[in-house]
């Protein structure tokens, strides 16, 4: 008895305290298709696929796979149940070679022994009905990324896989490691095999596709064959929303050019020829699709990540930004995008949060204060409305909203000239992210420069006097805010992703 | 801010969190039960002055702790510094002096010579694992094998060889026994150096950039490097500071002991390393006080003096440190996989 869908999520709610991150989202797979998964950063993409997975639980919604109900514990469970991923970033054991990672867990035995010899001719079989060249015996580690993908497909393989989610399987591909993954692709369809194929790039989906399911703001919007669309249909329903939030009136103009970036590249390839100029009182947004590069244009302004090519300048002199400790003397401030990774000290006071990046004010005789401090960090409670006990409370403790305005309380202290935001609004709620504006609004009323790294295009739009896109690591072109649109922007971000990446 | 606590709660958290000082006092319960003459005026001096050294190590070795780093080398460099500073400290009048004709030097030039060799000791680590990567356990325990070779080459030599240095002056001797009588109380003149090696250490780590910045790197050192600190600069100078402090105790357990060899020193990073831990260092780095060191070596020092009192044989006692070390780290990884 052949099922219509090998696949059916039906009404999927997933719901994380505060925020609605899946709405009643439905996914069905024919068997033997290729079902395109499409939608902008944060519309649910992954979370929908950390439900299959069982690495989130439900909140409303059921999963049925081949006509039965399933709800997988774990990644290995699902991958027992014949659904597996192969993930963007690749889990593999490195030190070890190609057939014990795609065997581990399961090595075929012989008694106590594991069976070497079986475990080659089986791996082996795969590769050739999969077209892979690799001798099962090299160590994973040395493998490009692209082998180790053909890898983790074939492992997918092994298990007999009935589904297999790839999420952006080809990133890090050159085209003709494309059009093998392609060929692969094509082999698996003719042995029944379903895939779920998650990729911004729009060349690849309308070529490779036979449905598409677009996503929203954690909801459905609609499930097409590639037949009934085309790129910019799929543009706009991905961002066909409304500028229905609300960001606070701008009344400032922006003076004198204050700073100007020539030629700037990354020493580790990540993006290469940026140029932009920055007036006083000015808000540059950053838009582009993740990888494109904006983290790591950020990082080198800031001395985290090593500059290659290009030059810096502040008020016509170039300056040294090769650590945070010289971008700071320089004037910039840098939100990082990671606040548990690099931003805040979990375990340690709001007050510690709060003064760390500038304790000179306190000192007094050579020895901190606690009364400069206490009265400086009371101000920038109150300043900045956080929500919390008091300044002795660890800053783990308080909500995501929060601890973002301590960490902007903490560049404030330090009175910078350029901030740079690395999507300061991630994760926070509609209240606090309007204050996060203001806050930004009221500093370039003062005169500072601001750069945004945002992934949500109607903040940018809102927010910013003009919006650089990166594409692929290369600059996309700069438009002037009151005059783009989310189309022009999304094209833009796709100009250079069928490129190559600058590394290659 | 004021949390209401409720009784239940409270019993929770001992018998969770606090559970290593229930055990502890249970321990010194017992002991006192066994021998109740353990409660007594000498006892507690001599407690005080047994501990003191360890107080001063501890807080070195807590340093490296703080900053995500384990010392493994404490103990030889102690060693290392024992024969040296005791080699310069012997008496003019004593028969096997190790330099013959040495004059007699007061005793902060042979104090300050190990400080400046410690400290240069300590940058090498610090710069082996701030530039190098090595891992702290790899880079301490490399330096731990090293130095005992070159306390053991300094010490066992013509033409005494593998003596005990002994004939210390008695004014290091001296300072290192005695104390100010108090009644019939005597603090023993180790336990106020002790005490102005902790107000140091307390305004180091308190009041001081310095301080806040090692904060910093052992909570979390990717957000430190964001915020500015210069971290290897950080990492370097707490491994130096530490071994600073073993230079400090070297002399002190010199003039203790009254003589120094190789074997000085011996695992006494083991003994720093579970006060910390005990006294609620985190080994994930970034949490712990000097107040909390300070209290983990005399829990520490009551327990083992007090086993040593009634009678309890040095391979039982052993066994017991290891059990106290075990439990408060289980305890410290179970508060930390609660964060998570």
């Amino acid at each position: 008895m052949a099922n219509e869908y090998i696949l059916e999520m039906k009404n999927i709610t997933k719901e994380f305290p505060g925020v609605k991150a899946l709405d009643d989202v439905t996914l069905k797979v024919r068997p033997a298709t290729v079902h395109s998964l499409m939608g902008e950063n944060g519309a649910g993409k992954s979370t929908l696929m950390n439900c299959l997975f069982g690495i989130y639980s439900l909140n409303g919604g059921e999963i049925i796979l081949d006509g039965q109900k399933v709800a997988f514990e774990s990644p290995a469970e699902a991958l027992r149940n014949h659904v597996s991923m192969v993930h963007q970033e690749l889990n593999q054991v490195l030190d070890r070679n190609i057939m014990e990672n795609i065997w581990l867990g399961r090595f075929p035995m012989k008694g106590i022994f594991v069976d070497h010899q079986k475990m080659y001719a089986e791996t082996k079989k795969i590769f050739e009905q999969l077209d892979i060249h690799v001798d099962p015996r090299v160590m994973t580690g040395s493998l490009q990324v692209a082998d180790r993908q053909m890898i983790e497909i074939a492992k997918a393989v092994s298990y007999d896989a009935k589904v297999i989610v790839m999420d952006e399987p080809t990133s890090s591909l050159t085209e003709d490691e494309v059009e093998h993954l392609f060929r692969i692709i094509e082999m698996l369809k003719k042995r029944g095999v379903s895939i779920i194929y998650i990729s911004h790039k729009m060349e690849e989906i309308m070529q490779i596709s036979d449905e598409v399911t677009i996503m929203r703001d954690g909801r459905w919007v609609a499930t097409e064959p590639v037949s009934n669309l085309d790129t910019n249909k799929i543009i706009r329903l991905m961002v066909g929303r409304e500028l229905t939030e609300r960001y606070p009136k701008r009344t400032t103009v922006p003076g004198e050019t204050y700073m100007k970036v020539e030629h700037l590249s990354s020493a580790v390839p990540k993006f290469i020829d940026v140029n932009f100029e920055l007036r006083k009182g000015e808000i540059l947004g950053v838009a582009g699709l993740v990888g494109a590069g904006r983290t790591e244009l950020l990082e080198t302004l800031f001395g985290i990540r090593t500059k290659g090519e290009g030059r810096i300048l502040v008020e016509g002199r170039e300056v040294d930004n090769s650590t945070p400790e010289k971008a700071m003397k320089n004037g910039f401030a840098m939100l990082t995008e990671e606040r548990r990774h690099n931003g805040i000290f979990a375990d340690l006071s709001i007050a510690f949060n709060t003064t760390i990046a500038n304790l000179d004010p306190y000192l007094k005789g050579g020895l901190l204060r606690n009364s400069l401090i206490k009265e400086k960090v009371d101000k920038t409670i109150s300043d900045l409305r956080i929500k919390t006990p008091g300044s002795k409370e660890k800053i783990g403790n308080l909500s995501g909203g929060n601890q973002q305005k301590v960490i902007l309380g903490r560049w404030l202290l330090t009175n910078p000239e350029v901030l740079l935001l690395d999507e300061p609004t991630r994760g926070i709620d509609v209240g606090a992210k309007y204050e996060i504006y203001q806050l930004m609004n009221q500093l370039a009323a003062e005169g500072k420069c601001v750069i945004m790294v945002s992934s949500e295009m109607p903040e940018l739009l809102g927010v910013c006097d003009r919006i650089l896109v990166m594409s692929n690591g290369r600059q996309a072109g700069i438009f002037e805010a009151a005059e783009a649109t989310q189309v022009a922007i999304m094209e833009a971000s796709a100009k250079y992703v069928s490129a190559g990446g600058v590394g290659v | 801010m004021t949390k209401k606590v409720s009784a239940g709660d409270l019993i929770k958290k001992l018998f969770t969190e606090k559970i290593i000082y229930v055990v502890l006092l249970a321990l010194i319960i017992v002991i006192i039960c066994i021998e109740p003459r353990f409660l007594s005026i000498i006892n507690f001096s001599n407690i005080l002055a047994q501990s003191s050294t360890r107080i001063i190590i501890a807080l070195g070795a807590g340093m490296v702790l703080m900053v995500r780093g384990c010392d493994l080398s404490t103990g030889r460099m102690i060693g290392l510094a024992a024969v040296i500073s005791a080699s310069l400290l012997q008496d003019v009048d004593y028969a096997y002096r190790m330099y013959q004709n040495l004059p007699s030097l007061p005793i902060i030039v042979p104090l300050l010579l190990v400080i400046a060799l410690c400290a240069l000791l300590g940058t090498i680590s610090g710069t082996c694992v701030a530039k190098l990567k090595v891992p702290p356990i790899i880079a301490t325990l490399a330096m731990q094998l090293v130095l005992y070779g070159a306390s053991s080459i300094y010490f066992d030599r013509e033409p005494y060889g593998a003596q005990p240095i002994g004939g210390i002056k008695e004014s290091l001797t001296k300072l290192c026994t005695r104390g100010v009588k108090i009644g019939s109380f005597r603090l023993p003149y180790l336990t106020i150096i002790a005490i102005l090696v902790i107000v140091f250490m307390w305004i180091l780590w308190n009041k001081t950039k310095f301080g806040k910045y090692m904060y910093a790197v052992g909570g979390n050192p990717d957000a430190a490097q964001v915020s500015g600190v210069n971290v290897s600069k950080i990492l370097i100078a707490t491994y130096a500071l530490a071994a600073v402090m073993y230079a400090v105790a070297a002399v002190l357990e010199v003039g203790r002991i009254g003589s120094a060899s190789n074997t000085t020193g011996n695992s006494y990073e083991m003994d720093a390393i579970a006060s910390c831990v005990v006294g609620g260092v985190s080994m994930s780095g970034g949490i712990g006080t000097v107040g909390g060191i300070v209290t983990g070596v005399l829990i520490f020092t009551v327990i083992n003096y007090g086993l040593s009192f009634i009678g309890v044989n040095m391979y039982w006692q052993y066994i017991v440190k290891g059990l106290i070390i075990l439990l408060a780290v289980v305890v410290d990884m179970r508060k930390f996989a609660k964060r998570k």
